[in-house]
Order: C-alpha cells, then sequence, then structure tokens
C-alpha cells in the first residue's frame, strides 16, 4: 500500500458521493448514503487502517488526505440534508393545512342589550361631569312617586300617567314607579345637599305592547341641587351632554315651555336634528328638531315635601326615555322591538 | 284645543302669517299638534240651485237634479234623501276637488250621466254629517264660492294645553297669549243680555258652598230650533257637533271664554229653583248619554226644589231636565265649582266631559256672571230669547285675587339672567297681572282666571315664557365636592354582565309582568299581584328571571332561532315584610342556554348541558371574586330532578344552576334542551371577596399525581375534591377531575372518579418522598371517609 493509492482510492469514494448523496430521496437514505462513505467499514474508515501500515513520513499526508475526504461526505451530507428538510417540510405544512375561512371559534362574542350599551354611555357622560349613579325601587308608595312630586290626588298631572297598581296597603297606594321622578325624592330623603346625580331605571304605564307603547320603558333622571343652580345651568348642562352623546358639536338645544308638577320653570327639551343638522327629514318629522324630554328647575313644593328650604336650595331636573334615543339613534320605529328580545336585533348592536 | 283663527281675530287683530302664529304658540307653551286649513282642499264648490228633481229611470233610490250656477243648468246624479227643488246646495262641478285627494270627474252611474256631485257636510270636511246633502242658507247668491259662505278660508291651530292652564282652553285665551307675544291689544267685549218682561222667579240653595263657590241661574224664555250657520261652522270648526240653538251657545261660549253653562228645561224642575248639594249613599241618575249613574256622597247634584237630581255638578246633565224640541223656557247654569271635588267624582264616575275637564282644572270663578251674559245675548240673537230680567248669582265668598311678592333678584337668582325690573313687570302686564313696586318689592295680583299662578316662582315661570327661553345662556353647573364615579356595586353589575358576553351571551330585557301560571314551575314564593293588569298574563310581578327567558326563547324559536345563549340583569319582586306594604326588591342575574351548542366548523353541533350554564355561573363567581362559594346536588322547583345544583356562598343559598325539567319548558313552550343559571346578585355581591393581596409565585417545579377512587355513585366529585384539598394542604395547587366511569366490574351504584393532583412548594422542588407522602395522605383521607377504594 502506498500513499498515492490511498489517494486515489479516497479521491474515487469522494467522487462517488458527489454522484450519489445529492440524490439521496429520504433523510433515511441520506444516513445510510452518509454511513456508507463515512461510517465503520466505509472508504475513510479503511483508510484509517491502511496509514497504520504507511511509512511514517507518509502518515500525515495521509491523515490529511481523510480529513478532506471526511470534510467533501460532510458538506455534501449537510447540504443534502437541509434539501430534504426543506422539502419535507413543505410536505408537513401542505398536510397539516386548516381552512381559516370556514369559521371561527365555537361561541361568538355575546351582546349588550341596547338600552343598557345607551344608558352605559350616559352614566360615563354625566359620571364625566361629576355626578353619581342614584337608584331607587320599581314599586313606589303615592308619597314618592306623586305626593311629594308635588302631584296630589286628583292633581290633572295623575291623568297623564297611566298607572298600574299593586295589590298591597290601602287602594292605590303601591304602584310601579310610573317614571324615575321618584328616585329624586329618595335622594333628596336621603342625602344633604349639593347633590349630583343621575338615575337611570325601569318606568312602567299600564298600556299595552304595541309598536308605539310599551308597559315598561327606560328613563334617566338628572337631578343636581346647590346653592346658586339656575335655568342656564340646566340649559348649559342639557346642551352639553347632549353634543357628547352625539359626538357633534354643533348640535343646538331648544327649550319651549311646558308644564311638569315638579318644576318650575318647565321645558320641554329638543335638540337639533342630529342627521340633517336642522335642514329637515324623516327622523325629525321635517321640523329640523327632535324632541327628547322635559326640564325644568325643581318646585319648592318639592324641597318642602323633603324638608329642604328653597330659600338656600336650588336645582334643576331633567328626564328623558332611553329606549327614544336608541330609536333616534338608529332609526328604530317600534318601541315594542326593544321587549321582544329577537336575538337578530340583540345581535345587531 | 281647536283654536279657529278666524274666532281669535274676534278678539285681536292679529294678522301675523301662519307659521309664525304656530311658532309663538309653541313657545309660549301652547304646543301646536296640527294645523289644518279646512278650505284648502275645496276647490271650484259653489253655491248652486236645485231648479227640478226627477226620478233615476234605473235606480229607485237615486234622482236626477238639475241644478243652477247662474250659467246655466247642468244635470247631477244624487243620492241625498233631502234634495228638493228650490234648494240651495253646495255643487262640486267634474273638475273640482273636495278633501280627501277627490277630485270630480263626468261618469255615469246606472247609465244617466252626473256632471258632478251635490256636497253633504262631511264632504266638504264639515265634521261627519253625510246623511243627506248641505241645505245653504236660502238668501246666497248661486255661482258664490262655497268656501266663502261656509267660513273655510280658515285656519285652525289644534293645540296640547298642560293641565296648569284651564285659561287657555279657549279662544280669549289662546287670543291673550297670542296679543301679548305680537304686542297687539285685546279686546273682549263685556257682553250684556238685553232683558225682557219674561220673568220667572228662581230659588237657588247652596248646601255645600265650599263645592259650589258660586251658582248664578237665570231664566229666559226660547224658540228652540237649528243654530245659523256662522254659529254651526264655528262649533264645527272648534271640534263640536251642533245639536240645537240653545245647546249650540252654551257650547259657544265654553269654547269662547272657558265658562261651562247648562241649560235646563225650566219647566220640568220642580219650584222652579235650584238645590246645590251632596248626594246621598244609594242615589242614582240618568246623565244625558242615557247611562244610569250610581253616586256616592262625595258627588256633588243640582237638584231642583224638590231635591230630584238634576245634574251631576259639573259633570254632566240629567236626561229628565234636558232640553228638547218641546222646551220654551230654560233656566241658564253658570256656575264655578272647586276642582278638586270635580276631579274625584269624574274620576269614580270614569265620565268625562269638556265642562268637567274645565272646572277640574280651574275656571274663573269671576268669569261667571260674563259668561251667562254672553250666552243670553247670543241666545237673544239666535233663539228669540226673552232673558228674565234678574239673575239670582249665589257668590257668598267673593274669591279674592292672589298677590304675590316678587323678587326680580330671585328671578334672576332663578333664570341665571341679569332682566330688569322694568323688563320682568313689562313681561307680566299683557297677560292681565297686575304690578307694582320695584326691586325685591314687587306685589303682583294674578287675574282670578289663572288658578296656576300662587307663588313667587309661578310668577318667574311666566316671566321666563314671555321673555323666552332663548334670552337664558348656557353654563354648566360641576359638584364642587364630588367625584363622579360608578359605585362598587355598579361596577360589579358591569363586570358580571361583560363577562357573560365574552362567554356569548346576549343581553334580553324582559318585562317584569308575568302570568302567575309562569312561575309555579320555579316555586320562588309568592307574587306581588297587579291590582288594575291589562292583561292576565301581565298580573303579577316576577319572583325569578327564568319565566321571562323563556318566553324570549320560545318567541326566538318561533322565528327560526331554537339556539339562543341569553342572560337578564333584573329586579325580581318579593310580598312585603309583616308590617310593611314595600314589597322585596332583589337583582337578580340569570341566564338560560337553549337547543345546541356550536362547537368547530362542520363538526355537529352537541345539545346544551348543565356544565354549559355552569361555565357562566362560574364566569360570574370569577369576575366578582367571589371567596369561597360550593355547588350541592339539589331538587331545584323547575330544574331536572337528578340534573341541577344550588350555589351556596358565605352559608347561603345565592343560586341555581343546571337542565331545566321538560315540564317547565312545555309549560314556556320553550325549546330544549334548555340550562340555565339564576343568582341573588345582591347576596352575592356581600359575600367575601378573594384575598388580593399578592402570592409570590415558587420558582420551583410543580410535581402531579393521577389518583383514582371507587366511591358509591351518590358521592359529589366536589366532595371528594375538597376532602383531597383539605388532605393535601396548602401544598397543593390544583386539582382536577378528569375521569368518570361506571361499569360493570365495580357493580351497581358505585363509580370511578379520577383525579389529577398538581403540588408544588415555595421555597424547594418537592422531593419524591415528599410527593409520595401526600399521596398516601390523600389516599387514606378518600378511602377514609368515604367509603372509597383506590382504583388500581
Amino acid at each position: 500500500m502506498s500513499l498515492p493509492d490511498e489517494q486515489a482510492r479516497l479521491d474515487q469514494a469522494l467522487e462517488e458521493a458527489r454522484t450519489a448523496i445529492p440524490n439521496a430521496s429520504s433523510s433515511a437514505a441520506l444516513t445510510d448514503l452518509e454511513r456508507h462513505f463515512v461510517g465503520r467499514s466505509s472508504p475513510a474508515s479503511a483508510a484509517n487502517e491502511a496509514i497504520k501500515n504507511l511509512p511514517t513520513t507518509d502518515r500525515p499526508a495521509a491523515g490529511r488526505a481523510v480529513q478532506t475526504y471526511r470534510h467533501g461526505v460532510a458538506e455534501l451530507v449537510d447540504a443534502r440534508r437541509r434539501a430534504l428538510d426543506a422539502e419535507e417540510g413543505a410536505d408537513a405544512a401542505t398536510r397539516e393545512r386548516i381552512d381559516l375561512t370556514l369559521g371561527s371559534h365555537a361561541r361568538p362574542r355575546g351582546h349588550l342589550h341596547l338600552v343598557t350599551q345607551i344608558r352605559r354611555e350616559l352614566e360615563d357622560i354625566f359620571v364625566g361631569l361629576g355626578y353619581q349613579i342614584a337608584e331607587g325601587p320599581e314599586v313606589e308608595d303615592d308619597w314618592h312617586n306623586f305626593e311629594a312630586l308635588n302631584i296630589p290626588p286628583a292633581h290633572p298631572a295623575r291623568s297623564m300617567q297611566d298607572t298600574l297598581y299593586l295589590r298591597l296597603g290601602d287602594d292605590e297606594q303601591m304602584m310601579l314607579r310610573t317614571h324615575t321622578s321618584p328616585v329624586q325624592i329618595r335622594t333628596l330623603e336621603t342625602q344633604p345637599p349639593p347633590i349630583y346625580v343621575v338615575a337611570p331605571g325601569r318606568a312602567y304605564r299600564n298600556e299595552t305592547l304595541d309598536a308605539r307603547h310599551s308597559p315598561v320603558f327606560h328613563q334617566m333622571e338628572c337631578l343636581a341641587v346647590d346653592r346658586a343652580i339656575t335655568m342656564a345651568d340646566l340649559f348649559g348642562t342639557i346642551e352639553a351632554f347632549a353634543r357628547r352623546l352625539f359626538d357633534d358639536e354643533t348640535i343646538r338645544t331648544r327649550f319651549r315651555s311646558d308644564y311638569f308638577p315638579y318644576t318650575e320653570p318647565s321645558a320641554e327639551l329638543a335638540v337639533s336634528c342630529v342627521f340633517c343638522h336642522g335642514d329637515g327629514c324623516r327622523v325629525c318629522s321635517h321640523t329640523g328638531w327632535i324632541e327628547l324630554g322635559g326640564c325644568g328647575m325643581v318646585d319648592p313644593n318639592v324641597f318642602a315635601a323633603v324638608g329642604l328650604d328653597p330659600e338656600v336650595w336650588q336645582g334643576f331636573a331633567f328626564g328623558f326615555g332611553l329606549e327614544r334615543l336608541a330609536m333616534i339613534r338608529y332609526g328604530i320605529d317600534e318601541i315594542r322591538t326593544f321587549v321582544d328580545n329577537d336575538v337578530r336585533f340583540l345581535e345587531q348592536y | 284645543m281647536r283654536a279657529p283663527l278666524s274666532w281669535i281675530r274676534d278678539f285681536t287683530p292679529l294678522d301675523a302669517p301662519v307659521d309664525e302664529i304656530v311658532a309663538a304658540l309653541n313657545r309660549v307653551g301652547l304646543e301646536v299638534e296640527g294645523v289644518e286649513e279646512p278650505g284648502r282642499d275645496v276647490v271650484g264648490v259653489r253655491v248652486a240651485r236645485v231648479v227640478d228633481v226627477t226620478p233615476h229611470p234605473d235606480a229607485d233610490r237615486l234622482r236626477l237634479a238639475d241644478v243652477d250656477v247662474g250659467d246655466g243648468t247642468t244635470r247631477v246624479v244624487c243620492g241625498a234623501p233631502n234634495v228638493h227643488a228650490g234648494m240651495l246646495a253646495a255643487f262640486a262641478p267634474a273638475g273640482a276637488t273636495l278633501p280627501g285627494g277627490i277630485t270630480l270627474e263626468r261618469k255615469k252611474i246606472r247609465g244617466q250621466t252626473s256632471d258632478g256631485m251635490l256636497c253633504s257636510p262631511a264632504e266638504l270636511g264639515l265634521g261627519d254629517d253625510h246623511a243627506g246633502i248641505l241645505d245653504l242658507e236660502p238668501d246666497l247668491t248661486p255661482g258664490t264660492d262655497v268656501r266663502e259662505v261656509l267660513g273655510l278660508d280658515d285656519v285652525i291651530f289644534d293645540l296640547a294645553i298642560t293641565p296648569n292652564r284651564p285659561d287657555a282652553m279657549c279662544v280669549v285665551g289662546v287670543a291673550r297669549e297670542l296679543a301679548a307675544h305680537f304686542q297687539l291689544p285685546l279686546h273682549v267685549s263685556t257682553p250684556a243680555a238685553p232683558s225682557s218682561d219674561f220673568d220667572r222667579t228662581i230659588g237657588v240653595v247652596l248646601e255645600a258652598p265650599d263645592r259650589s263657590p258660586r251658582y248664578l241661574a237665570r231664566a229666559a224664555a226660547v224658540t228652540m230650533g237649528e243654530s245659523p250657520a256662522w254659529l254651526r261652522q264655528r262649533l264645527i270648526k272648534a271640534g263640536m257637533r251642533p245639536i240645537s240653538n240653545v245647546v249650540d251657545v252654551t257650547n259657544y261660549v265654553l269654547l269662547e271664554r272657558n265658562q261651562p253653562l247648562h241649560a235646563f228645561d225650566l219647566d220640568r224642575l220642580a219650584g222652579p229653583g235650584i238645590v246645590v248639594r251632596l248626594a246621598a249613599a244609594g242615589e242614582q241618575l240618568t246623565t244625558l248619554d242615557g247611562v244610569e249613574r250610581d253616586l256616592a256622597p262625595q258627588d256633588l247634584l243640582i237638584c231642583d226644589a224638590e231635591r230630584v237630581p238634576q245634574a251631576i255638578a259639573g259633570i254632566m246633565g240629567g236626561g229628565d231636565s234636558e232640553v228638547s224640541g218641546a222646551t220654551t223656557a230654560i233656566l241658564l247654569e253658570s256656575a264655578y265649582f272647586e276642582r278638586m271635588g270635580i276631579a274625584r267624582s269624574s274620576k269614580r264616575l270614569k265620565l268625562r266631559s269638556e265642562a268637567s275637564a274645565r272646572f277640574e282644572r280651574g275656571t274663573d270663578p269671576d268669569g261667571v256672571a260674563a259668561g251667562a251674559e254672553r250666552a243670553l245675548e247670543l241666545l237673544a240673537e239666535v233663539a228669540d230669547a226673552r232673558v228674565a230680567p234678574h239673575a239670582v248669582d249665589e257668590y257668598p265668598r267673593p274669591t279674592a285675587r292672589a298677590r304675590i311678592r316678587l323678587r326680580t333678584s330671585r328671578v334672576n337668582a332663578i333664570l341665571g339672567t341679569a332682566l330688569s325690573d322694568r323688563a320682568v313687570l313689562d313681561a307680566l302686564r299683557p297677560l292681565e297681572i297686575d304690578v307694582e313696586g320695584a326691586g325685591d318689592e314687587i306685589v303682583a295680583t294674578a287675574p282670578t282666571f289663572r288658578p296656576d299662578l300662587e307663588r313667587e316662582i309661578d310668577l318667574i315661570e311666566e316671566v321666563a315664557r314671555r321673555t323666552g327661553f332663548d334670552a337664558i345662556g348656557r353654563s354648566i353647573a360641576r359638584p364642587a365636592e364630588q367625584i363622579g364615579a360608578l359605585s362598587h356595586r355598579q361596577r360589579d353589575r358591569r363586570l358580571v354582565t361583560d363577562a357573560l358576553v365574552g362567554l356569548g351571551g346576549s343581553e334580553a330585557v324582559t318585562i317584569p309582568l308575568v302570568a302567575p301560571g309562569a312561575l309555579a314551575p320555579f316555586e320562588a314564593g309568592p307574587a306581588v299581584e297587579l291590582a288594575n293588569p291589562l292583561r292576565a298574563d301581565e298580573s303579577v310581578l316576577r319572583t325569578t328571571l327564568l319565566p321571562g327567558l323563556l318566553t324570549v326563547a320560545a318567541a326566538n324559536a318561533a322565528r327560526g332561532r331554537p339556539d339562543v345563549a341569553l342572560f337578564e340583569l333584573g329586579t325580581v319582586f318579593g310580598t312585603p315584610a309583616p308590617g310593611d306594604v314595600h314589597p322585596t326588591e332583589r337583582l337578580h342575574l340569570a341566564g338560560l342556554l337553549t337547543g345546541t351548542v356550536a362547537r368547530r366548523p362542520l363538526e355537529v353541533d352537541r345539545p346544551a348541558d348543565g356544565y354549559d350554564a355552569l361555565d357562566w355561573l362560574r364566569a360570574v363567581l370569577d369576575a366578582l371574586g367571589v371567596a369561597s362559594w360550593a355547588l350541592e346536588p339539589a331538587a331545584v322547583p323547575g330544574y331536572h330532578p337528578t340534573r341541577a345544583a344550588r350555589l351556596v356562598s358565605d352559608g347561603d343559598d345565592t343560586g341555581t344552576v343546571g337542565e331545566l325539567a321538560a315540564a317547565t319548558l312545555a309549560g314556556a313552550t320553550a325549546p330544549g334542551p334548555a340550562v340555565a343559571f339564576e343568582v341573588d346578585l345582591e347576596t352575592l355581591c356581600d359575600a367575601p371577596r378573594r384575598d388580593r393581596s399578592f402570592r409570590v409565585l415558587s420558582p420551583f417545579p410543580s410535581s402531579t399525581i393521577d389518583l383514582a377512587f371507587v366511591v358509591r355513585d351518590r358521592v359529589p366529585a366536589a366532595t371528594l375534591a375538597q376532602t383531597l384539598r383539605d388532605a393535601a394542604g396548602n401544598l397543593l395547587e390544583a386539582v382536577r377531575p378528569f375521569d368518570e366511569y361506571r361499569g360493570e366490574q365495580f357493580g351497581a351504584g358505585v363509580k370511578s372518579l379520577a383525579f389529577t393532583l398538581t403540588f408544588r412548594a415555595p421555597d424547594h422542588t418537592l422531593t419524591d418522598a415528599e410527593v409520595a407522602e401526600l399521596r398516601r395522605r390523600c389516599i387514606d383521607a378518600v378511602t377514609g371517609h368515604h367509603d372509597a377504594t383506590l382504583r388500581d
């Protein structure tokens, strides 16, 4: 055995490897080839054995030849392995493909009722103005629903409200509240002024459910009592709130004389139409204005009913219907929609 | 209140355009609900003389009328029974238009050509009479436009008058407001009835003067008949039906001056005289509308001298003394009745009239005499009335005009304005409020027709109304010492509802009025009943939210959506505690899932089961951070007998969860399966919350072991889990059931339950020996407490 022979054998084996390895068809075949060319019974190991019989002077050169051969094979194997991995990875991705456009997860998010959404919006606006949220019972007594609000028995204002009475106490003593205004009284009875509260909640009327009437609806009441509150504060607060609610700084407010027993002076409150900005459209019945509710300065008789001195305390109150607000904003025609709870309606908002 | 412009102009020279009048009325608080121009659609209709009437050859009920409008005759087919030769009628020729979008055309009726039609009052928009054609006054000129002769060239304002303004329920009142607004004079004549030699002495006795502070009676001889056209037309435009000259005049004065009047047939009153007294128990009276009324002792009656009831005071007259065609003399009543008394009787009798609506809001006690004079003046004109020389006017305690102190400073403090004394005084004077003084010493004297003006604030409102709300600025009042924020309770409500929305729940808001039968399956206590429900299925207050949600589910199923995931946050009501009349009100939260639950795209949906409801309940508990709670399997009314549990928190029953019973669903016609939960949110919110102080997170690895036990079927998994927790102590991080199995190899009535337990120490890696010891303690605890064996 001579150095040139070994060199030639290794050169030939490397030549074979250059043909075989790039053509290995799979990772397993590549492993077999790697074993064949650099494994225990490969040309490399044979050369290593042969080196032992070479003259000492030739041994370093022979060792270098074996190293060169091994590096050569290793490069070929690495190259081929990278190629095979890429191919096989692509195959695996194909196998693992899912079609995300088929749909989404099983339970889509639900929806808050539209009245709740509006109610939260209003609450947040008034919280921003420094108000707190007041609450009161839905079943009221005559005192809180009528009498303390300056609506004595047989007062014509009582016939404005069809009351649902309960079989409790005396005749017509207990009722489902016809408005959220009794929360004014309950707040004034339990909390010393200054008072800045809003009271959203359910109200009841003795009406059959149809497109325009509902025995149940929601209102929001606002009450501010302090030492120097004026009607200008009432109008300004309403205007600020309306602009925030409709996110429109061009909204104007209009006040017309009206009558409520628990406020004086009283006014009907309207905002310039948020759709046509006063030009007239279907939503505002071509008037340019949308009536929202009623407002006024707290009547001195209400202060007297709760033991406050009207010469010391002044206040304003206003209220409006939440369903009505939603109907205006979203173009809903029938109040019945809100109690039908059709899931198609709930899911829309 | 319908106010014709032509009538308003009797009192003030108003010539502003209609839209300005409408704006003014709205601004001062007389809300315009509608504006009618009755003549606008009556075009081309003319006065015609009926020259000849002949039978229709082919129709029994129709006739042929030849009419002449002054330029030759035209033939029309007419079906009216009152058509006759010589009369003047309203003729609408082909091409004319009538209200309702009608345009006349020449056409054949049963073979005869008709060149238009003769109109009934209803066809011209004059009330609802269409029994016959309009019979016009005989002195009119044929060819004249009927709009002129019928007064159709007019504008009628339909006004919504608020209850505090009875003075504006009449034409003079509306004219007064408009005159003030447009700065015009107001002329209301002082009427004077011509007296005559007709004399009948009438006695008037007021037995309840508190209820009838003023009562005026005057006799007059009359000739009954039809009112003249101008009077009939005004009544029709104001929305009233003409009846007879006498009745029409009383209505006319009511509409013009807000003074209700009543005319009795004098000859049918014993005495003749009047006794005004309270009714006795058990008395009855048949009113003008033919209804027999049961009277109560608080009803005020107008009786004759023999105390026989002839009218319910201020509300409606009786049939016995009603004026008729045979009446030759009347007793005219003009009175002022106390408001609340009229309101109570009217409400109790469920009987409202134009008169009662005015009396209960408050008429003018000082307008009684003028009202009577005005009526008698008119009766002299239209019913040849011969008026008795004297009226009996019982007015024992004349009403004092309210004198009210008014401070300009107070006006400005309430309105946020800087009005001068002069501006304040000028605002009030046109309303016939007398004012004197200045600054904070103004004394205002209110007219008696304004019962709403009693206090300083009432005058401040008048100032605001007159100067206009536009004159008031805009400012914002903010609390100086309060921070705006939701309360904790209010935040909690948002947390739980948001949690359920995140899990796929949609919020329903249902009507809290339900049928007793809907509550029955849930046995949720006695319900508060409504005294005056409109519908039997809305007759009690709900004691649970579930019936409402089931109703919603049923309605959605009927619309093709049987699979719903709904929740509701709302009040439930319980009967009052002993000694109280206020029901208990609790805020509940409930969820309902029906039908199937979607899994993944293309996979078959699975039926909802109790665990779905439990997912929701756990989300609620987690959102609130309830510190400790447990489920106790139990028979819960309304739920499946073996698929429900009660939620116990802090020792209280706070809710239910599970699958609803088939019978419950059948009762509600709701789709199945249906699973639900309901909690008393207030109790839950009161329960102790999780400790939120930070716990150091152990950096050491955890160890897990699996244990399976064979145990009696009735032992709940939660009980075993609790035993494991107690035994494992604080090194246990989690215990999770992963298998429940029943098989023959265990025998009947037992099951295998398997748990994965995860342990972790805060300060070191657990050794095998430590884990083995924990495992032994857990096994011993379960086998020792539950008659269980470890499954190998």
